[in-house]
């Protein structure tokens, strides 16, 4: 019987949230603070000819005005390719040009408006295969001199900034064995995260040296560390705070409004800058989702075996790279979805246009890569004449096969996926058929999607987590992760009140993160909170564990064998009436003559994922992420064959999750992501003109799901447990979104009889699809 | 810079400020009293992150001046002290981030205050102005309704 785990426990942050205390960067009282305010660039690309400032500074207020320029440090996590400020040329819309720091926001505003920028306006390039040309613009001439980590390929005199191959098996031969093969492209525009709370950060250099930010940020141990390398600052000099976050989705990880807000404190003499970024500045100017063009063939045997698969996918990185280069990686490792397919080619791209950059976002590449992948799956079986949930069984990767970086795989590092389906099915009652007549207009179809997810992040990112004692028996916890939203920091607790079967009201979680005194968190990102930042967990409630023992068995003159730790006692572990409580060691013991022994119990725990390696640049071997979250999705639809709009009735999950810690917790994080797969699939993406000009960076026209879109949520998990997560637990916070796109556009071409490949699926898109093909020839 | 004194009524107290002419309610609450729970989302109406009550009206603060809302009763999410829905939100889970929570909490509020009765249209009606990015609104649904249905329940006894 459990204590803790698998109980829904009410979060730790609750009460702060629904009262309004929650304090998250933006909130900080800013009466000793400038402000920044920042000139964006109104060109997709262009040359800069003039930046001209002398009417700013009549504003009253103004303190600094700052321009980009060539001494400046380039920037980027992979590839350094990305100026601060643009000097000399702005590659995207919404690019940084100046910021202006001033008392009051209004001034700054004021005169960032009044600064005059002359532009002469270049070619845009908009996609990827437009990039790819061979007498396309080049958005970086001198991409090969940029400085870079070693496991990235930018293509000199090219606009790729990143190539990964795999490379199994033989696929030609494949394709000449097969009695079906399939070819398609898919695509989808760039995006926004959209997190409700907009990009903010509070800078400021002390008199010591020591440089201080608070930030909306998801990774603030790589603040420190980047800042530190780009401006030359000990890294010990470094402080960032990460108080609660309004919702990253991968957004909050890179590094943007920090160098801004450092150069602009820099020009102040160190004063508090604020720089808190508009709605319209967050979508175009702070990176967002990238976007992808994919080309899927697939060969097979007449009964269904898939024999190959030969995938270009070309991610449209924009016109910096950021996370693109290991978005393009970390889609080429799992580049085939859950399948096992003896022969595959993979070329995975990262491509530079003039799009707004990308970042990492939830799913990092698996939404995207499947909503392409799963989409060829059904169409596969259509020419195969079989059902899609067969012909995914049929393939299915199990354990004693391998990934296509060819990682092995068992039992423990990838979940069961025919039981997945097996459960779907069960609960779409798929054997009542897939389209279901309604009326004369209206019909109700049922599509699916297959899913898996492994995380591609550094070969040795850590973890740490410290327990430090009160008094009164209870514990604080301290761990780097950031509360981004997904009750991370409620799942230690719970995890300490398991190993220590104690009453959680006890454990208290340090919510904020301060890179000074809290034990570092490689970034809060990749689904992989609960198990890093949980073994160090485990780890450190042991080390307490034992030190609790140490003291208690001089106490009780006994071995530190012989005793438990448990229900706030250390006892003699066959006779549990011999105890001391641990109120009364947890700060040392005194002996009734006065004697001391002890001190404050601090655990310590640290975890660093094992094994991973970079991929080889020729075939694509190695292993980028611990193990593989399986999932199996559907969506019921009503669908109306006149004018093509679409109610989405139902939506389906079926995850094995390996452990589920806290089911409340769990569904929501599967639901809110099942919501954002189907609000991208549906309705999000950035509308470009064709000069590259995003048409709608502002929720009325970018099209968020509200109350009243959201389906009846169906779901589900399977319990196979990963032996490495903590309680047999496995990264589901990707899971619920990934299979979205897939099912979603898989049930409407089923429903509008034409292949829908691009996204997003809005009536007007099935309308033109319909127009053009003119084919009715989908069963 | 030209400066006026107004008169706010906020959560019960009245406090007494000087503010530019053009300084939303928005603004005033969070930079020159503190009240942070309402929160910038868009600030132009589209979301509903800086939802507070004015005369028992849900209102967007970042929509409306401050020098409008001077000598009204304005009532923030710091002003309700435990209130039915707060509770529900705690017991459904109905925040993650929590960024969107202060907004939706004071406009399901007013709804439950205006329309005890309130069917899933009117729900829909009303809370459609407010925008969550984290849950997928379920949770958010399910803890209106538990307090309009208990509601109704203590009120048919
Ligand atoms: S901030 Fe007021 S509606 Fe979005
Ligand atoms: S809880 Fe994050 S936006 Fe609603």
């Amino acid at each position: 019987m459990s204590w803790s785990i698998g109980k829904n426990i009410i979060r730790k942050d609750a009460v702060e949230k629904v009262t309004g205390t929650a304090k998250y960067t933006a909130d900080a009282p800013t009466s000793n603070m400038y402000h920044v305010k920042l000139v964006i660039s109104q060109h997709a690309h262009a040359k800069l000819k003039a930046v001209n400032v002398a009417r700013a500074w009549d504003v009253s207020g103004v303190r600094a005005i700052l321009l980009g320029q060539s001494s400046l440090p380039l920037t980027g996590d992979e590839v350094k390719d990305r100026p601060i400020l643009a000097f000399d040329r702005v590659r995207y819309f919404g690019e940084p040009i100046a910021a202006v720091v001033a008392d009051e926001p209004f001034q700054a505003k004021k005169a960032a408006e009044l600064i005059e920028v002359i532009y002469e306006p270049l070619p845009v390039v908009q996609s990827p295969k437009e990039a790819l040309q061979r007498d396309a613009v080049l958005l970086h001439e001198n991409l090969a001199s940029y400085d870079k980590v070693q496991y990235v390929y930018p293509e000199k005199g090219s606009n790729v900034a990143n190539r990964v191959k795999i490379r199994k098996g033989t696929i030609e031969q494949a394709l000449l064995e097969s009695d079906v093969v399939i070819e398609e492209n898919f695509s989808l525009s760039p995006s926004d995260h959209t997190a409700m709370e907009t990009r903010c950060v509070i800078a400021e250099v002390k008199q010591d040296g020591f440089v201080h930010f608070t930030s909306t940020t998801q990774a603030p141990y790589r603040i420190k560390e980047q800042m530190s390398n780009y401006f030359n600052i000990d890294e010990g000099k470094i402080i960032v705070n990460a108080p609660y976050v309004g919702g990253g989705f991968g957004g909050k990880v890179a590094l943007h409004l920090e160098l801004i807000a450092y150069l602009a404190t820099v020009a102040v003499g160190g004063k508090q800058v604020k720089l808190h970024y508009t709605r319209e500045e967050d979508m175009v100017t702070a990176p967002g989702r990238i976007g992808l063009e994919a080309t899927i063939k697939l060969a097979a045997t007449k009964d269904g075996k898939i024999t190959g698969a030969k995938l270009l996918y070309l991610f449209d990185t924009g016109a910096y790279s950021d996370k693109g280069t290991m978005i393009s990686k970390a889609a080429a490792a799992t580049c085939t979805g859950p399948y096992q397919i003896d022969n595959i080619w993979c070329d995975s791209l990262a491509v530079y246009t003039n799009h707004p950059y990308a970042t990492a976002y939830r799913g990092f590449s698996h939404s995207e890569l499947l909503f392409a992948f799963e989409r060829a799956m059904d169409i596969l079986a259509r020419k195969l004449g079989m059902d899609p949930l067969e012909l995914r069984k049929k393939n299915a990767i199990l354990p004693g096969q391998t990934t296509p970086t060819q990682v092995p795989l068992n039992s423990s590092t990838v979940g069961d996926l025919p039981r997945c389906i097996n459960k779907l099915k069960e609960l779409m009652n798929w054997q009542e058929g897939t389209v279901i007549p309604i009326d004369d207009e209206k019909v109700r179809v049922k599509g699916i999607s297959c899913s898996w997810k492994t995380s591609t992040i550094g070969p040795s990112a850590s973890s740490g987590v410290a327990l430090l004692f009160n008094p009164d028996g209870s514990i604080n916890v301290l761990s780097g992760i950031v509360e981004i939203g997904m009750g991370a920091k409620t799942i230690l607790a719970q995890l300490l009140a398991e190993k220590l079967k104690m009453d959680i009201q006890k454990i208290h979680v340090h919510m904020e993160v301060n890179t000074q005194t809290t034990p570092e968190h490689y970034k809060t990102a990749a689904s992989r909170g609960t198990l890093m930042a949980g073994r160090a967990l485990v780890k450190a409630a042991d080390d307490a564990i034992r030190q609790l023992k140490q003291i208690a068995a001089q106490v009780l003159i006994c071995s530190p064998d012989d005793l438990d730790v448990g229900y706030e006692k250390v006892y003699v572990r066959e006779e549990p009436d011999a105890f001391v409580e641990v109120k009364d060691i947890c700060y040392g013991y005194k002996y009734p003559n006065g004697y001391a022994i002890g001190g404050q119990i601090i655990g310590k725990g640290t975890y660093t994922l094992r094994h991973l390696t970079n991929l080889d640049r020729h075939t694509g071997i190695g292993k980028t992420g611990p193990e593989y979250t399986i999932g199996a999705q559907g969506v019921e639809v009503e669908f109306n064959t006149k004018d093509f709009t679409y109610k989405i009735l139902k939506a389906y999950s079926v995850i094995d999750a390996g452990k589920v810690l806290n089911p409340q917790t769990a569904i929501g994080q599967i639901m809110g992501g099942m919501s954002m797969g189907l609000n991208h699939a549906s309705s999000e993406t950035f509308v470009f003109n064709d000069e590259g000009i995003v048409q709608n960076p502002r929720f009325r026209t970018y099209g968020p799901f509200r109350y009243g879109n959201h389906p009846d949520y169906i779901v589900h998990f399977l319990e196979n447990p990963h032996i490495d997560g903590p309680f047999g637990a496995r990264g589901v916070g990707e899971s619920g979104l990934i299979g979205m796109p897939a099912a979603l556009a898989n049930s409407l071409s089923v429903a509008s009889r034409v292949e829908l490949n691009r996204l997003p699926l809005t009536p007007e898109f099935i309308w033109h699809e319909k127009k053009a093909g003119n084919n009715d020839d989908l069963v | 810079m030209v400066k006026n004194e107004v008169t706010l009524h906020v959560n019960g107290e009245t406090r007494s400020l000087y503010i530019r002419n053009a300084e939303t309610l928005l603004y005033t609450l969070r930079e020159k009293l503190g009240l942070t729970g309402a929160k910038p989302g868009c600030l132009n109406g589209d979301c509903g992150a800086c939802t507070v009550e004015v005369n028992g009206a849900a209102i967007k603060s970042c929509i409306m001046l401050t020098i409008e809302a001077a000598n009204q009763q304005i009532t923030t999410v710091e002003g309700l002290q435990d209130a039915p829905i707060q509770t529900q939100f705690v017991e459904k889970f109905a925040f993650q981030c929590g960024y969107c929570t202060p907004g939706f909490i004071m406009n399901c509020n007013t709804l439950i205050e205006k329309y005890p009765e309130a069917n899933e249209t009117v729900i829909k009606k009303w809370l459609e102005s407010n925008i969550c990015r984290c849950t997928g609104y379920k949770e958010i649904e399910d803890a209106v309704k538990a307090v309009l249905t208990s509601n109704q329940a203590d009120s048919s006894v």
